[in-house]
Parts: C-alpha cells; sequence; structure tokens
C-alpha cells in the first residue's frame, strides 16, 4: 500500500479526455517520477493531487484518507506540499518571512487569530526557519527581499518553504523547467542532498530525462491521458513502448 | 515595552507627542499675521484629523496588508454615527455606550457584507463593497427612516426618552461630565492656542488604534496577511486559508470605521446618510494611497493632508486673494486671481487632484515614500562627508513596514 493510491481517475474537458484511468502507486520514502511528453496529462494528475481539479472518476487516496473534494490548505495540512513550474514565493516579504509563514502553518493551522503576538517573539519559528535556510545555503540572504532572488534562489527557497513543513510526500512540479543546465544540475544535487538527509517521498513531473534518470527510483509513464508502464528507471530506458511514446519522439529532434 | 522593541516604541512615542501637541503644533502663524488663515490648530479640523486618522488606520489594515480595495467603507462609518445617536436618544448624553455600540454594530455589518464581498477578489470585490454601501445608503436615506430620520438625518429631540440623564447632566455630548465641546483657551503673546476635550479624547483614542494597528503589523496574523497580497496561491499551498484571515482583516477594518464614524456623532450629536455615500468611501481611499498604503504612518498624514486642504485651501477666497495680490499692478492681479481661482476656494479638489496624480505618479509608496527617499538622500550626504566614498554594493532589503 502506497502512500498516494490513484485509482482510475478520470478527467475530462469539454471534448478533451485529459486523463483517463489512470491507476498510480507511490511508495513511501521513493523518488516517483511521472513523465510523458507534452499534453499527456501530467500536470492535470498533479493538480487533482493538490485539490485544484476534482477528476470526474476514480479515487485519489493519501495516508488512507481520500483527498477528493477537499480544499489545497486542507490537503497540505495533511502532509501534501508542492513546488510549482515558476517558483510561487511571497516576492513583497524577505527570505525569512518566507520560510516563517510555513511554520506557523505547521505549527497553529489554517487559521489562527494571532494579532497580538510579536513575529519576533516566536523564538521558536525563527529558530526553525533559520536552520532550514542553512541547509539549503540562503542563510546569508534572510533578509533579502524575496522579489531580488536570482531564479536558482528562489526555486531553493520555494524548497525551503516547503521542506520546513516536513510533509510527507512532496510534489514538484517540473522543477528545472526553462533552466540552464548548470541550474539544473544544481537543482539535482539539491533534491539529492534533501533526499539524503531526510526520509521524504517525492513525486516528481519532469520533461527533462536528464533530472528524471538522476533522481528517480520508480517511473510511470503516461501518454495519452493514460498510464504506459510503471517501472524502474533500467528498464523504462530500454522499454520499447516508452521509446515509441516518448525517447523515440525526443532522439528525433 | 507594550510588547514593542526599542524602534517602535521611540516610533510609538513620537506619534504620541506629536498628536498631543497638535494644538500647539498647528498654529505656528500669531493671529494677527495674515498667515493665521493656514493655522489648523481649531477644535472642529484637530478632531477631524483625528478621527480621519483613525478612519484610514483601519481601512490600511485591510488594503494596504492584503491589498483588497474596498468602495464600501463608508457604511460602517454611517452605521457607527447612527449607533452613537441611538444611544443618545435612548439613554444619555454620554459618548461611551454609543461607541461601543458602533464597534459592534459595525463589526457585525462588516461580518455580513466582508462574508459576501470576499467570495471575489480583485475588481469583483471593490464592486461588491461599492454596491452594498450604495444599498445601505439609499436604506438609510429612505426605506429604514424609522431608524434613521431619512433625508433630515438622526438627531436628539426633546421628546426622546433618554432613560438615564439625570437633573444636571450636560446637555451636550460628554464623557462623565467631561463636555466634548468645551475647551481651554491659551493665549502666549500674539499666539492662541486652544484644547479641547473633544480633540483630546479622540487623540488617546486614536493612539490606542494606532497602537492597535502598529501590534497587528508586527504580529503572525499581519504577516499572513501581508503574505494574502504577495502571493494567495502560495498561502492556500502552505496549507493556510486565506479567507478567514481577509475576513478577520475586514471586520477589523470596519470596526475602525465605525469607531470614526461614532466619534463623529461623538463631537456633533448629527448622523446623516450623507455619511455613507460613495464619495465618503472614495476619500478613505484617497488618503491611504495619498500617505502610502500599508505603511503605518502613511493614512494619518494622508487623512491630515486631505482634511487640511479641505478646510484650509478651500477659504481662500477672492478677499483673500486681492489681499495678497493687491501690491501688483492691476492687469496682472486679475489675471493671476483668474488663475488662481481654478485652485484655490471652491476648486480646492483640482489642485488636491493634481497632487495625487504627482504623487501617484513619481512616488507610488504616497507621502511616506517621499519621505524616505528625502532620509536616504541625507543619509547618503552625511555617508559622503564622512568617508567619502558609498560605492559598495549593498543587496536590497525589505523595507521596514514601520516608516
Amino acid at each position: 500500500m502506497g502512500i498516494l493510491e490513484v485509482k482510475g481517475v478520470g478527467k475530462r474537458f469539454g471534448g478533451l479526455q485529459a486523463l483517463s484511468d489512470v491507476n498510480l502507486s507511490v511508495q513511501e520514502n521513493t523518488v516517483h517520477a511521472i513523465i510523458g511528453p507534452n499534453g499527456a496529462g501530467k500536470s492535470t494528475l498533479l493538480n487533482c493531487f493538490v485539490g485544484k481539479l476534482i477528476p470526474d472518476t476514480g479515487s485519489v487516496m493519501f495516508n488512507g484518507q481520500s483527498v477528493l473534494g477537499l480544499k489545497p490548505h486542507q490537503i497540505n495540512q495533511m502532509g501534501i506540499s508542492r513546488v510549482f513550474q515558476t517558483p510561487e514565493i511571497f516576492d513583497d516579504l524577505s527570505v525569512i518571512e518566507n520560510v516563517m509563514i510555513p511554520c506557523f502553518a505547521t505549527r497553529d493551522g489554517s487559521f489562527r487569530m494571532h494579532a497580538f503576538e510579536t513575529v519576533a517573539n516566536e523564538k521558536n519559528i525563527v529558530a526553525t526557519a533559520e536552520e532550514i535556510l542553512l541547509d539549503v545555503n540562503m542563510a546569508d540572504k534572510r533578509h533579502m527581499q524575496a522579489s531580488s532572488l536570482s531564479r536558482g534562489d528562489k526555486r531553493r527557497l520555494e524548497m525551503a518553504m516547503c521542506l520546513v513543513q516536513n510533509p510527507k510526500l512532496l510534489l514538484l512540479d517540473e522543477p528545472t523547467a526553462g533552466m540552464a543546465r548548470a541550474d539544473t544540475n544544481n537543482t539535482i544535487d539539491l533534491l539529492k542532498e534533501i533526499k539524503s538527509k531526510r526520509d521524504i517521498t517525492m513525486a516528481i513531473i519532469e520533461h527533462d530525462m536528464h533530472v528524471v534518470f538522476s533522481l528517480a527510483e520508480r517511473i510511470t509513464v503516461l501518454a495519452q491521458g493514460t498510464p504506459l508502464v510503471e517501472d524502474t528507471p533500467e528498464n523504462i530506458k530500454g522499454h520499447p513502448k516508452v521509446k515509441e511514446a516518448y525517447l523515440g519522439e525526443a532522439q528525433q529532434e | 515595552m507594550l510588547g514593542l522593541n526599542n524602534k517602535d516604541t521611540r516610533f510609538l512615542l513620537i506619534v504620541v507627542f506629536l498628536t498631543l501637541a497638535t494644538p500647539i503644533l498647528l498654529q505656528p502663524f500669531p493671529e494677527s499675521s495674515g498667515m493665521a488663515q493656514f493655522n489648523a490648530g481649531y477644535p472642529d479640523l484637530m478632531q477631524r484629523f483625528a478621527i480621519f486618522g483613525i478612519f484610514a488606520i483601519g481601512f490600511n489594515i485591510l488594503f494596504g496588508l492584503t491589498g483588497y480595495l474596498s468602495f464600501g467603507h463608508a457604511a460602517f462609518l454611517g452605521v457607527g454615527s447612527y449607533s452613537v445617536v441611538w444611544m443618545y436618544k435612548l439613554l444619555d448624553y454620554n459618548v461611551l455606550p454609543g461607541l461601543v455600540l458602533a464597534i459592534i454594530t459595525s463589526g457585525l455589518f462588516a461580518l455580513l457584507i466582508g462574508f459576501i464581498s470576499l467570495r471575489r477578489s480583485g475588481i469583483y470585490f471593490s464592486i461588491l463593497t461599492l454596491a452594498f454601501a450604495q444599498m445601505s445608503f439609499n436604506l438609510a436615506y429612505s426605506v429604514l427612516t424609522p431608524l434613521t430620520n431619512g433625508e433630515t438625518g438622526l438627531q436628539v429631540y426633546g421628546n426622546d426618552p433618554q432613560y438615564l440623564i439625570g437633573e444636571n447632566s450636560p446637555t451636550s455630548p460628554h464623557l462623565f461630565g467631561l463636555v466634548m465641546n468645551e475647551s481651554a483657551k491659551v493665549n502666549i503673546g500674539d499666539w492662541q492656542f486652544t484644547f479641547n476635550n473633544g480633540y483630546y479624547f479622540c487623540a488617546v483614542i486614536a493612539i490606542l488604534a494606532f497602537y492597535m494597528s502598529l501590534r497587528i503589523f508586527r504580529s503572525p496574523f499581519g504577516l499572513m496577511l501581508r503574505a494574502v497580497k504577495s502571493n494567495q496561491q502560495r498561502l492556500n499551498y502552505t496549507g493556510l486559508n486565506s479567507r478567514p484571515y481577509t475576513l478577520a482583516a475586514f471586520v477589523i477594518s470596519g470596526m475602525y470605521a465605525g469607531l470614526a464614524g461614532g466619534l463623529l456623532a461623538a463631537m456633533d450629536p448629527l448622523a446623516g446618510a450623507e455619511r455613507m455615500q460613495w464619495t465618503a468611501s472614495g476619500e478613505v481611499v484617497l488618503m491611504t494611497i495619498l500617505g502610502g498604503a500599508g505603511t503605518l504612518m502613511g493614512p494619518v498624514l494622508g487623512a491630515g493632508f486631505i482634511k487640511y486642504f479641505e478646510n484650509i485651501f478651500s477659504k481662500i477666497n477672492d478677499t483673500v486673494l486681492h489681499g495678497w495680490f493687491g501690491w501688483l499692478p492691476d492687469g496682472v492681479e486679475d489675471v493671476i486671481i483668474f488663475i488662481s481661482h481654478f485652485f484655490v476656494g471652491k476648486s480646492w479638489h483640482l489642485t488636491l487632484g493634481l497632487l495625487f496624480m504627482m504623487v501617484v505618479i513619481f512616488l507610488p509608496g504616497g507621502l511616506v515614500e517621499g519621505g524616505q527617499r528625502i532620509a536616504a538622500m541625507l543619509r547618503r550626504d552625511r555617508a559622503k562627508t564622512d568617508d567619502g566614498d558609498d560605492g559598495e554594493h549593498h543587496p536590497k532589503t525589505t523595507p521596514h513596514v514601520a516608516e
């Protein structure tokens, strides 16, 4: 039984069947990649995990509980954090404030009327936030405004904001999209480092084969809204069906 | 002190000093000088500074922190005024029960309007709040006449019950016998200073209101509100529900507006429907943006600025202008007065409009940003004279929300 169990999920947008009969199981403490050509339904599937979309059919169970119909903040409180394709951070706030917000969310839940406390007096929260910034090598930038960070640092910051919550499942939506090779390698190193330091389950949607094969322990190939195969990276590399649907296409370019 | 760090304590003390010394600071010109008309230290105007300061501070908690632009806050102002006058009619002229009721009713009213309006954001939210405020205005003006006395406005009549009024109770608004419209006048040389009870009552409440807003700005709650403005999607995916946060901010700012409306009626025991009109809602938006939305001091500055213009610039009429330019040759004088006509007296709105445009274009952070730029320039000058070199690169830090 995986931490995330997806059974028979289907989603239709007007005349387009974006997903049909998707079955997927993400095991605890593994990095599970979901790959597929453009329009295969990867992002749609991810959006079904986090409460942005509700599938027409099927079920999505996280830790034995259904997430269907729950709001994004409720799903996050269950232990799923999400990294976006373009880093979503609080641009107007300082780096440390960016990291403190998820700390408050973890400690106080979805809403708390703490209007007469002072942020600076929350010693535990400040300490946790500083610690995670050290972890991602951003401690020296803690008072910078987030909007003035480089793109790579924004990605790091977003990662830190997710990690500080100790999520049971970390979802990554094309974390290296649009990055230069050097930045991509940095991100891979960062993710490997994260993986080595803590027990964490990651589900990663990715286009870049280099990223997928350096990180993933299991790979699901999605094509036209249905999973084609699910296997280890070694087996996927040589799989004829996959080559036809995805890698073959890539090699022709 | 009071749960604030040193910098904020200093800041609060400066605000307290400025507020309490207002009757002196706003009377810089001797009575007999030609500039005396620019003195603003008379009770009616000073009360307005404090009251609209409170209104703008509250509005800023919603608009400045969360970015939700409400165009209907005057509705709460009106609700506050009506509550206070009703307490005069039912109990006596003591302002305290009325102000408590004003805060409660405007809070409940804000809860209702906020609950519905906050289902949308951006322009749709603004339109919804505007619609609610106009609805309230029209209800107060016509349908709810038994409650609001329609277009005449609500006031105290001789046959009102006033159950608590005693033999010797004051017959105008007071706080346990401290009559609001009484003043002490002090003459020093050619200067006259008016220390008005009503102003000081408003000033003390304004300081408390400012302190509350300072605490909110520094609290985790305030941090969440700023996060709502910055990136609501990220906030939701971080496990926080933005709806109750924005609703709480809306209700708090509605209560501030109700308190301000109540104080208006505490200074002058009248309440009229026109207080709820959309122009009044627009005015507080102008105040906040002019002063600097999202800053602590900005809304107060903006409120003072606009009220000063409204009351002082509008008083400059032809006679005054002739007095100023009388020494010029007749033809030139007429031309200058003709041009000035567009900017002063009844046309003061034009000057305000031009100033507002300039602030929005050149100082998007409002008057506060102007002050910060001047301070930064002075600091740079000083740094240059100190070591003659400021070529070092400093990474951009977050601007402190205080200044």
